[in-house]
């Protein structure tokens, strides 16, 4: 599947057939400062993502 | 054990988001009920304004401010914003950008105010010109501005976008050096005094997360990118911090800053040097002021008579200097 990532600005290419919650963690970006937008929905943290899917790391923490 | 969506805690239809430290999952629908009940919990706890009330909401791009100022609209609170360009490139014109439409398509009243064309410099060149870090010129601006448009607009409160993430991390600085001073004061509403309007903090029980998820659902288009100015800011490193803690132990951040106001907040009551001298009135603009000119005015000062400088610069020099 395409994984949009942020800061900076990337996509990279990750085989599907994991959860929401696992992804983040193999990429090492906590859970509790992303979200996951898949083929343009929010899915919470248990959802299986497949190797068609579009997802989309957004990060939340803001430092201004 | 076959994996089932994960069902909505309210309505059982599929989640969009999960919230460990509810121990629940959420829909679109209740999510944004969710985000409302806590904002009025926020507004009725901690005394902070009616629906009789004029609001001047400080709106940035960001996912926190413009989240406040929806929620406000849909409660039924009156609530114009306020956008300061602060001439940070790209991300000031992008950020100004979704604040314009946001209004536009909601037809709410905006203030805009532009630092460069209203008072002839910009953060960049502020920062360069008093040899300080960007966001220290930022934020006397926008704190200076701020009040001012809520005082000569009649306004009865400022609202800001401040989240329990952000409320927490400054917690978190100031209570690791003890600073007793700035505790005493780290409290959801300022009330007004002096000539300073009152100021109210509505999200400080929701989440960064929740805040961008409630834009996501809500349909707001917000600015994503971070200022480049905040890269190294050391609240980003207490959040993460905080984040590893709540991980390992969901609801500790809300504990950690909601228990503070209710447990400590009390006995600090009166610790602030408030009494930090006759506050008079700025002989150039007014401001209330310990001084005889106001810190802003000394900024406009030097900043304006300084040659324009490109962000490009000041991101250098501070990419240098980490
Ligand atoms: S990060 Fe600093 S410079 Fe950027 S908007 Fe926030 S306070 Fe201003
Ligand atoms: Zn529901
Ligand atoms: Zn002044």
């Amino acid at each position: 599947m395409k994984v949009l990532l942020r800061n900076p600005k990337r996509e990279i290419e990750v085989p599907g057939g994991r959860s929401v919650n696992r992804l983040l963690d193999d990429l090492e970006l906590s859970r509790e400062a992303h979200l996951i937008i898949r083929n343009g929905t929010l899915v919470p943290g248990d959802t299986r993502l497949d190797d068609t899917d579009v997802i989309e790391v957004r990060p939340v923490i803001s430092g201004g | 054990m076959t994996a089932q969506p994960s069902r909505c805690r309210s309505c059982k239809a599929p989640a969009v988001i999960d919230l460990p430290r509810h121990n629940a999952n959420f829909c679109a629908e209740h999510l944004v009920q969710l985000c409302n009940r806590q904002m009025i919990k926020a507004i009725a706890d901690f005394d902070m304004f009616s629906r009789a009330d004029r609001l001047l909401v400080a709106v940035s791009g960001g996912k926190d401010s413009l989240a406040v100022w929806d929620m406000l609209i849909e409660s039924g609170y009156q609530a114009d914003g306020l956008y300061i360009g602060l001439g940070i490139g790209e991300y000031s014109e992008d950020s100004g950008g979704y604040v314009q439409r946001f209004a536009h398509e909601r037809n709410l009243h905006l203030v805009t105010i532009d630092l460069r064309e209203d008072y002839g410099y910009d953060v960049p060149t502020a920062a360069v010109a008093t040899k300080r870090v960007p966001c220290s010129a930022c934020g006397l601006s926008k704190r200076r501005l701020f009040d001012k448009a809520a005082v000569d607009g009649g306004y009865d409160a400022v609202v800001t976008g401040h989240n329990l993430d952000d409320e927490a991390a400054v917690l978190f600085g100031n209570t690791l050096r003890w600073e007793v001073d700035y505790l005493a004061r780290q409290l959801p509403v300022l009330e007004a005094r002096d000539g300073f309007p009152k100021k109210c903090k509505p999200l400080v029980r929701l989440t960064e997360r929740e805040m961008a998820a409630y834009c996501l659902v809500r349909g707001i288009d917000y600015v994503v990118e971070e200022c480049p100015m905040a890269a190294g800011n050391r609240h980003l490193g207490y959040k993460e911090a905080l984040n590893a803690i709540e991980k390992q132990s969901p609801g500790s951040k809300s504990a950690f800053y909601l228990n503070f106001l209710s447990k400590m907040a009390p006995l600090l009551d009166g610790q602030s040097a408030a009494a930090q001298g006759e506050v008079g009135e700025c002989e150039r603009c007014g401001a209330p002021t310990t001084g005889d000119v106001c810190a802003f005015c000394r900024l406009v000062e030097k900043s304006g008579t300084h040659e324009a400088v490109p962000v490009e610069m000041v991101l250098k020099k501070h990419r240098r200097r980490h």
